[in-house]
């Protein structure tokens, strides 16, 4: 059973379609793949799934909800996290801060209460300190807690976001482009970290330019270009499929592929 | 054992209000304390507001104004005036919710025109309506002395002193709650939106209510220290809730550095005493002031705090780099 189903999302910026009729589905355990050559409209889809813009067509189910045009916020009650393709983390917080904001969900604790620090506050606080302590560390970025975001580095502040959307406690993940700008140790410990997430049962849906960690850790890759899927399948048919490799992997793409074949 | 941010507040608010007691030599000196820590109070409002949450408002001395009007006008009709200073915060409180809600949703200088339209509207009121706010002239503020109240718990102090102590007293109190605030899940939930409110809401922070949330707490602050000042001066005039008033208030966070409860309290200070002692240099006032402000923004734009703790920081690091290498080498 799919968790996460998408139908026929459409949405145009002026005379542009950037995305236009696209769905796809994705499951628990799997990591479905997005890709597609640059301007394709994969961030714009992500951004229609989880809320930041409202599509003109299509809809968006949850575990067979429908959950089209509700706000991010309440998206992410629903299950829902991502990173940001554009790194949107808090730079004037710690990093330990950063991923702690994502705890703000099983925060319970209301505004007197924290005005006056209660007891009961302060405790919360403490197990979001912990649990995002931990995060922290699966996510390689332990030793940073006490850092100041903004002097992170771009492949961290990418981890960094892994991070705080893991401990929202997310059964659906939307991770855009987690490995650009990674070197290639960093990306295999990229690879495992999704791998370990997706492993855990949580539904994981990836945008990556890096066709080796696609091919390598995909249950199913949807192709988009020019805001229409032209393809989807499993990476073997992926591999082969002629439209693919002529609209993505036919210019730069074509012989990374085959040395990820080999 | 490390102290807590709240508790370290605690120390170093009171020990400064302690500070101001033990060197002022004259009740001229305790009035400008006094005014002062209502300043610094209001202020800490704008921290939550434009530190915490990073929403400009030019309208929050319409708060202000409410909160002192409140006790001025209530204790006319019999109510007592803490009972009033409640019901003003409580005033502003209601007013913050029902016109945040609309005018939140607008960002940038869109927001900042529209909290100055509300404040306008406010200032207009009390302006106009002289009937019941005596207009321009403002209006006598009886019915509750902070000497009588501290010689009820047993301390007998000049009237100056007494309540230079009270607002020192709640300004205090104002600053450990807003650093409770940010270190609660609510903090957190501001200090994010602060930086992206798309991040923010994607990790379930509803925005508009966290906002409007903050902007209910900074309207709280005002119509309090608002409330202080009508009482401690004893009359109060329609420019409590004046466009200078407003811009005044933004500018001590801002000069002082509007992301620390800290820099509330130097660019109240600053801002406050400042003016008093210029006075002798009457003509020049406006222009030193002015100075100081361009100079700040010019080389420190996080304000005068961050940017010497910055200082401070780096001396320390630079300090330990020294001892090291003297060590090695
Ligand atoms: N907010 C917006 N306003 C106008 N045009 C937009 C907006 N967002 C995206 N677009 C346009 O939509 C198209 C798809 O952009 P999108 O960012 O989704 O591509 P992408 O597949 O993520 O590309 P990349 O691989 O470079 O990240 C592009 O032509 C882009 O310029
Ligand atoms: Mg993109």
């Amino acid at each position: 059973m799919s968790l996460l189903e998408v139908s026929g999302l459409g949405i145009s910026f002026g005379g542009l379609r950037a995305v236009d009729g696209v769905g796809f589905t994705a499951r628990p355990g799997e990591v479905t793949s997005i890709i597609g050559p640059n301007g394709a409209g994969k961030t714009t889809l992500f951004n229609l799934v989880s809320g930041v813009y409202i599509a003109d067509a299509g809809a968006v189910r949850i575990a067979g909800r429908e959950v089209t045009g509700l706000p991010p916020h309440r998206l992410a009650r629903a299950g829902m996290a991502r990173t940001f393709q554009n790194l949107r983390v808090f730079p004037q917080m710690t990093a330990l801060e950063n991923v702690m904001t994502g705890c703000h969900m099983a925060e319970r604790a209301g505004l007197l209460a924290g005005l006056f620090g209660l007891p009961g506050s302060r405790a919360e606080t403490a197990r979001s300190r912990e649990a995002a302590a931990a995060a922290l560390t699966r996510t390689g970025l332990g030793a940073l807690a006490g850092r100041e975001a903004a002097a992170l580095s771009y492949g961290q502040l990418k981890r960094l976001e892994i991070a705080r959307a893991l401990v929202t406690g997310c059964s659906i993940l939307l991770l855009d482009e987690p490995a650009a700008g990674c070197n290639a140790v960093e990306t295999r410990e990229i690879d495992d970290l999704i791998h370990a997430i997706a492993g855990e049962g949580r539904t994981v849906v990836l945008i990556e330019h890096d066709m080796r960690l696609v091919m390598r850790i995909s249950a199913r890759i949807l192709v988009l270009d020019q805001g229409r899927r032209i393809a989807e399948g499993a990476p073997e048919e992926i591999r082969e499929n002629p439209r693919v490799i002529e609209a993505y992997l036919g210019a730069h793409g074509a012989a990374e592929a085959r040395a990820a074949h080999a | 054992m490390t102290l807590g941010p709240g508790t370290r507040t605690f120390l170093v608010f009171a020990a400064l209000v302690v500070l101001g007691a033990l060197v002022f030599p004259s009740s001229f000196f305790y009035r400008v304390g006094t005014l002062v820590w209502i300043n610094t109070l209001a202020v800490t409002g704008m921290v939550v507001l434009l530190g915490y949450v990073g929403l400009v408002s030019l309208g929050h001395a319409g708060f202000f104004a409410i909160g002192a009007y409140a006790t001025a006008l209530l204790p006319q009709y019999g109510v007592p005036s803490g009972l009033a200073m409640l019901a003003g915060a409580a005033g502003a409180a209601l007013l913050a919710a029902l016109i945040g809600r609309p005018i939140l949703k607008l960002s940038g200088y869109y927001l900042a025109i529209a909290t100055l339209g509300l404040g306008m509207l406010i200032w207009m009121v009390l302006s106009k309506e002289a009937w019941l706010t005596g207009g321009p002239d403002g209006m006598t503020v009886t019915g509750f002395s902070a000497r009588n109240l501290l010689k009820s718990v047993g301390i007998t102090l000049k009237t100056a002193e007494a309540w230079y102590w009270l607002c020192g007293a709640v300004a205090t109190l104002g600053a450990v709650l807003a650093v409770n605030l940010g270190q609660s899940s609510a903090g957190r939930a501001f200090r994010a939106i602060h930086d992206s409110d798309v991040a923010a809401a994607s990790l379930g922070v509803d925005v508009a209510r966290a906002k409007s949330a903050a902007f209910v707490i900074s309207a709280v602050y005002a119509a309090v220290a608002g409330a202080l000042l009508a009482l401690a001066n004893g009359y109060i005039t329609p420019d409590a809730g004046g466009f200078m008033h407003s811009v005044e208030l933004v500018t001590m966070a801002v000069l002082g550095g509007a992301a620390s409860v800290y820099g509330a309290l130097v660019g109240a200070l600053i801002l406050t005493a400042l003016p008093q002692v210029l006075t002798v240099f009457a003509e020049y006032e406006h222009m030193v002031l002015g100075a100081i402000m361009v100079g700040t923004m010019i080389a420190m734009r996080r304000g005068l705090v961050p940017a010497l703790a910055g200082l401070l920081a780096r001396r320390r690091a630079a300090r330990r780099a020294g001892r090291l290498a003297r060590r090695v080498s």
